[in-house]
C-alpha cells in the first residue's frame, strides 16, 4: 500500500494530489487525536475493517503504512538498526522493526508530529502470524486494549459457510462489543450499511481502473502505479466520500489516457513504448521504489497485473464487493478473501488468469526476504505458472523496507536478463549458432 | 575482413573473443579487470587480436609445415610473442619506477636496475613450454618477481626494500593501463625468426613462414560489431543495443561449445548462475545468488589471500586431501574466520580446502535446483571451472543428485560469456542492426 506523498514526485495527476491531501488530513487528525477528542484504533491492511472502525467515530492508524512511509522517505534503515540493537533479530519482518524503531524514537508521523497512543489494537487478519506477534509487542509497549478476529485460512481454496459464520460470530460477540466499550459509541448497523455502500461504489471504479490494463498499450502500471491506486481502498479511507471521489477522478484520468492511446504515467512523465507486459507477484521494494520502477520503465516494461494490489482484498478474481445487504457477512468475506489468505493453487490460478486476460509476455516474482506469508511457495508457484502458460518467468529478491537487502546492480542484472530473454524468445532466437 | 567481437567484463577478469563471419573463433584474450574497465576491455581485445593474427598465420601456412610440427611451432610462437610483450612492459615499468627516484638516490637507482636486469634475464625461462606461471597477467608476474628479487637485492645493496616496493606501487597502475606501443608487425617477425632458429627440427622454411606472417599481420581486422556483457557491461562505452546480459551470453556461449547443453552453471567472481537453455541456446530460465557473493570465485580469492597462496594453487592442494572438512559458511566475509577456526582445531590445510570446495559446489547445487535442476547435458563455465577440486565435487554431486549426466567443461570455458557476446554481435548484423562499429 502506498501513498502519493513522495516529496519529489515529478508528475502530479489530480488523483495524486487528491490522495496526497487525504493522507495529509488523516495524519493531521491522527496526530491531533487527543486535541480533537478522537479515539484511535491501530490495525493492518489485509482484511482491515475500516467501515466498522468508522462506526465508532474512531480513527484508523495502520502501522504497515507508517513503515512504508518511513521506507520511502529513506528513514527505515536507521529505524531497523535501532530495533536490532534492542534485540530484534535480523530475520524479523522489517515492517515490524521499522515500526518498533520508530516507536523508540517517539513514533513520529510523516508530518513530523508524534503519533497518538492507540486506544485499541484491532487484529482483524491472522493470515500473517507476524501480525499477531507485532501487536503483542505493541500491547506490551502501550498497555492498551486488544481485540483479535481469528480468520481461518482458505486451505481448500474457498470460503465455507462455517468459516463465514465463525468470523461473523466473533464480530458480534468480540469485536463490536469491545469497540463499543472503548469508544463509548453504540453500534448502528445502518451506519455500517451506508459506509459499505460507499465502499462498493469506490470498489467498482477501482476494479475498472485495474482492468483498464487489459488494453494495449496499458494506460496504467498495475504494480508501481498500482500501489498508489490501492492507497485509499486498502487503508483508512474505504467507505468515505473522499474515497468515492478519488476513484471517480482516477477513473476519468484513466479513461482519458485510454481514449488517447497513452501508456502509464511514470515519475519521469509518460511511458513511451510498451515493450513487455508483465504480471508481478509479491510486494515492491519501498526503500528504492523509484529506482526499482525506473529499471522497468527504462526498458519499456509495464506491469499489467499484480498480486500485491490484491493484498488488502481481492475484488477482481471472484468479484467480491462490500455489500450493504449483508454487512457483517461481507466484512467476513473480505477478511477471508484477501490475497495471502488464499491457498497456493488459488494464487496460481489467479496469476494464470491474469497472464491470459491481460495478454502478458511473462511472469515475475519479487520475493521479499521479510515476508513469509508472501514468499513461502513462490518458486513452486512460478514453476507451475510457467508450465501452464508457457510464458517465461523470472525471480528477483529484495526486501520491503530494509535498504540493506536491495542490491541495485544485482536486481538490474536479473531484470535486464529477463527482458532480453523475453525478447529473444519472441524472435525465436535468430539463426542457429555454429559450434565454436 | 569482417570481425565480430564479444567482450565479457567480469568483476575479476575481462575476456574478449574475436569471431569471423563464419562464426569461427579467430582469437581470445584475457586480462585482469583492475579498476579501469575501459582499459581492461581494450587490453583484452588486443590480446584477442594477437590470437587472431596467429590463427590467420596458421591458416596462411597451409601445408607448408608438416602437420604434427604445426602445433609445436604455434605454441612456441605464441610464447615468444608473450615474451616480447612482457619484456616491453617490463622496460616500461623500469623506466617509470626510475622516473620516481629522487635526484641523488644513486643507490636506489642501482638496486632498481639490478632487480630489472635479473627479471629480464629470467624472463625467457618463464615463457618456455611447460613453464608454470602463477598467473598470466603482467601485474601478477612482475609484482611477485619484484617482491622476491627486490628483497634479495635490497639486502645486499643496503637500500630499503620498502623504497623499492613504493616505486613499484607508484608505477604499476600507469604501466598496466598503458597499451603496448611500437611496431607490432616487427614484433611478430622477430618472434617468428627466433622460433624458426631455435626450433630447427621443425624444418620451417622461414621465407614462406615470414610471407604468411606478413599477410596475417597486414590483414585488416574490421570491428564490424562489438557486443559487451558481464558485470561491468554498463560502463563500456557502447550504445545500449551493444550490451547484452551475461546470462544470455553464457547460455548462448555454452550452447555453441556444446549444442546439446540444456543446463549451464557459471561460477564467476561474484555471481553464481544456473541457466536453462533450449535446443537453440535460448535462455528459458535462470537463477542466481542474491547480493551476497558467498561461495563465488571471490570467496576462493579471499581464501587464497588468507593462505598466502595463488588462486590457481588452491585446487591442486585440495586434491591432496584425504578427507573433506565440513564447512558451514561460504560467506566471503567470514572466509578467514572459518579457515582459522578449522586450522585451530588441528585440521590439515588440504582437508579444509577440500571442504571449502565442496561447500561452494553445494551452494551452486541449490541454485541449480532452483532453476529447475538438471535433466540433460550440463556445462560448467566461468573461472571456477578451471579449478580441478571444484570440478571433482561438482561431478560427484551432479551424479548423486541427477544421475548419469554428461558434464562438459571446456578448457576455454572462461571465454564462454565473451563467445556468446561475439555470436550476438554476428547475429545483430545478420538481423540488420546496421554495421556500426562500437
Amino acid at each position: 500500500m502506498s501513498t502519493a506523498t513522495e516529496r519529489d514526485e515529478v508528475v502530479k495527476e489530480p488523483s495524486m494530489l487528491k490522495q496526497k491531501e487525504m493522507i495529509a488530513d488523516n495524519y493531521d487528525r491522527l496526530t491531533r487525536a487527543q486535541e480533537l477528542g478522537l479515539k484511535v484504533s491501530s490495525t493492518y491492511v489485509p482484511g482491515n475493517l475500516n467501515e466498522l472502525v468508522m462506526c465508532f467515530d474512531m480513527l484508523n492508524n495502520l502501522p504497515e503504512i507508517n513503515a512504508i512511509q518511513n521506507g520511502m522517505r529513506k528513514k527505515s534503515g536507521a529505524l531497523i538498526m535501532d530495533a536490532e540493537k534492542m534485540g530484534h533479530s535480523e530475520d524479523v519482518c522489517t515492517y515490524v522493526k521499522a515500526d518498533i524503531g520508530n516507536m523508540a524514537k517517539g513514533a513520529i508521523a510523516p508530518n513530523g508530529k508524534p503519533m497518538p497512543v492507540p486506544d485499541l489494537l484491532l487484529l482483524s487478519y491472522t493470515g500473517c502470524f507476524t501480525f499477531m506477534k507485532w501487536f503483542e509487542l505493541l500491547r506490551d509497549q502501550y498497555g492498551c486494549r486488544t481485540v483479535m478476529l481469528h480468520v481461518p485460512y482458505e486451505g481448500d481454496g474457498k470460503i465455507t459457510q462455517n468459516m463465514r459464520d465463525y468470523v461473523v460470530k466473533q464480530l458480534k460477540e468480540e469485536v463490536i462489543p469491545t469497540f463499543e466499550e472503548v469508544s463509548g459509541v453504540k453500534f448502528d448497523i445502518d451506519r455500517l450499511r451506508e459506509y459499505l455502500r460507499k465502499s462498493a461504489e469506490a470498489e467498482d471504479n477501482f476494479v475498472w481502473v485495474l482492468e483498464s490494463a487489459k488494453s494495449r498499450p496499458s494506460p496504467i502500471d498495475a504494480y508501481f502505479g498500482g500501489v498508489f491506486y490501492i492507497g485509499p481502498i486498502f487503508t483508512a479511507f474505504r467507505g468515505t466520500d473522499d474515497a468515492v471521489e478519488y476513484y471517480e477522478i482516477l477513473r476519468k484520468e484513466i479513461e482519458g489516457r485510454l481514449a488517447a492511446g497513452e501508456g502509464p504515467v511514470t515519475p519521469e512523465g509518460d511511458m513511451s513504448e510498451e515493450k513487455y507486459r508483465l504480471v508481478v507477484e509479491g510486494p515492491p521494494n519501498w526503500t528504492s521504489f523509484r529506482d526499482f520502477w525506473k529499471m522497468f520503465y527504462d526498458e519499456g516494461a509495464v506491469v499489467v497485473a499484480s498480486t500485491y494490489t490484491k493484498v488488502g482484498g481481492v475484488y477482481d478474481y471472484d468479484g467480491f464487493r462490500h455489500d450493504p445487504d449483508r454487512p457483517l457477512e461481507s466484512l467476513a468475506d473480505y477478511c477471508l478473501g484477501c490475497y495471502t489468505n488464499r491457498n497456493l493453487p488459488t494464487r496460481v490460478d489467479m496469476i494464470e488468469g491474469y497472464i491470459d486476460q491481460y495478454r502478458a509476455d511473462g511472469f515475475l516474482v519479487n520475493s521479499i526476504k521479510s515476508c513469509n506469508s508472501f514468499s513461502a511457495g513462490q518458486l513452486m508457484m512460478m514453476r507451475e505458472v510457467e508450465k501452464r502458460t508457457g510464458k517465461p518467468a523470472a525471480f528477483i529478491e529484495t526486501d520491503l523496507v530494509d535498504p540493506r537487502y536491495f542490491s541495485p546492480a544485482n536486481v538490474k542484472n536479473r531484470l535486464e536478463s529477463y527482458f532480453q530473454m523475453i525478447e529473444q524468445k519472441r524472435r525465436g532466437g535468430g539463426p542457429p549458432a555454429r559450434a565454436a | 575482413m569482417k570481425c565480430y567481437i564479444g567482450i565479457d567484463l567480469g568483476s575479476t577478469t575481462t575476456k574478449a573473443v574475436l569471431m569471423d563471419a563464419d562464426m569461427e573463433v579467430l582469437g581470445q584474450g584475457i586480462t585482469n579487470s583492475r579498476s579501469n574497465y575501459e582499459t581492461a576491455a581494450a587490453v583484452a581485445k588486443q590480446e584477442a587480436h594477437i590470437g587472431a593474427r596467429l590463427t590467420l598465420f596458421r591458416r596462411g601456412l597451409g601445408d607448408a609445415v608438416a602437420g604434427k610440427n604445426v602445433d609445436e611451432l604455434m605454441e612456441d610462437l605464441e610464447l615468444n610473442i608473450r615474451l616480447e610483450q612482457f619484456l616491453e612492459q617490463l622496460e616500461d615499468l623500469r623506466a617509470t619506477c626510475a622516473s620516481h627516484i629522487r635526484d641523488g638516490q644513486m643507490g636506489v637507482l642501482e638496486a632498481l636496475t639490478e632487480v630489472f636486469e635479473r627479471i629480464n634475464a629470467e624472463a625467457p625461462g618463464m615463457f618456455q613450454r611447460g613453464a608454470r606461471r602463477r598467473s598470466d597477467f603482467f601485474r601478477d608476474i612482475a609484482g611477485s618477481r619484484v617482491m622476491y628479487i627486490g628483497e634479495e637485492v635490497a639486502k645486499t645493496a643496503g637500500v630499503s626494500f620498502e623504497t623499492l616496493l613504493n616505486l613499484y606501487d607508484k608505477s604499476i597502475i600507469d604501466v598496466e593501463n598503458r597499451p603496448p606501443e611500437g611496431d607490432i608487425a616487427a614484433k611478430y617477425r622477430r618472434a617468428l625468426h627466433r622460433v624458426v632458429e631455435s626450433d630447427a627440427h621443425l624444418k620451417v622454411d622461414e621465407k614462406i613462414a615470414q610471407e604468411a606472417m606478413r599477410k596475417a599481420v597486414e590483414m585488416e581486422l574490421e570491428e564490424t560489431y562489438v557486443v559487451g556483457t558481464g558485470y561491468g557491461r554498463v560502463t563500456l562505452p557502447f550504445p545500449k543495443e551493444h550490451i547484452r546480459s551475461e546470462i544470455l551470453c553464457h547460455g548462448l556461449g555454452a550452447h555453441m561449445m556444446y549444442p546439446e547443453t540444456r543446463t549451464v552453471l557459471d561460477i564467476g567472481g561474484q555471481d553464481t548462475k544456473a541457466i536453462q537453455v533450449d535446443p537453440r541456446g535460448i535462455v528459458e530460465n535462470f537463477q542466481m545468488n542474491d547480493r551476497c557473493a558467498a561461495g563465488c570465485g571471490r570467496y576462493l580469492g579471499y581464501i587464497a589471500d588468507e593462505m598466502n597462496m595463488g588462486l590457481h594453487e588452491l585446487g591442486p592442494m585440495a586434491m591432496k586431501a584425504t578427507k573433506s572438512v565440513r564447512i558451514n559458511s561460504t560467506c566471503t566475509v567470514f572466509a578467514g574466520a572459518e579457515l582459522r577456526d578449522r586450522l585451530a582445531l588441528g585440521e590439515k590445510r588440504e582437508d579444509i580446502l577440500a571442504g571449502l570446495h565442496r561447500a561452494i559446489i553445494l551452494r551452486a547445487m541449490s541454485i541449480i535446483s532452483r532453476s529447475g535442476g538438471v535433466t540433460e547435458q550440463f556445462t560448467f563455465t566461468g573461472g571456477v571451472a578451471n579449478n580441478e577440486a571444484a570440478v571433482k565435487e561438482l561431478r560427484k554431486l551432479i551424479h548423486e543428485n541427477y544421475g548419469d549426466i554428461t558434464i562438459n567443461i571446456n578448457p576455454a570455458s572462461i571465454y564462454t560469456g565473451a563467445l556468446g557476446a561475439a555470436a550476438f554481435a554476428r547475429r545483430a548484423v545478420e538481423n540488420g542492426a546496421g554495421e556500426t562499429a562500437a
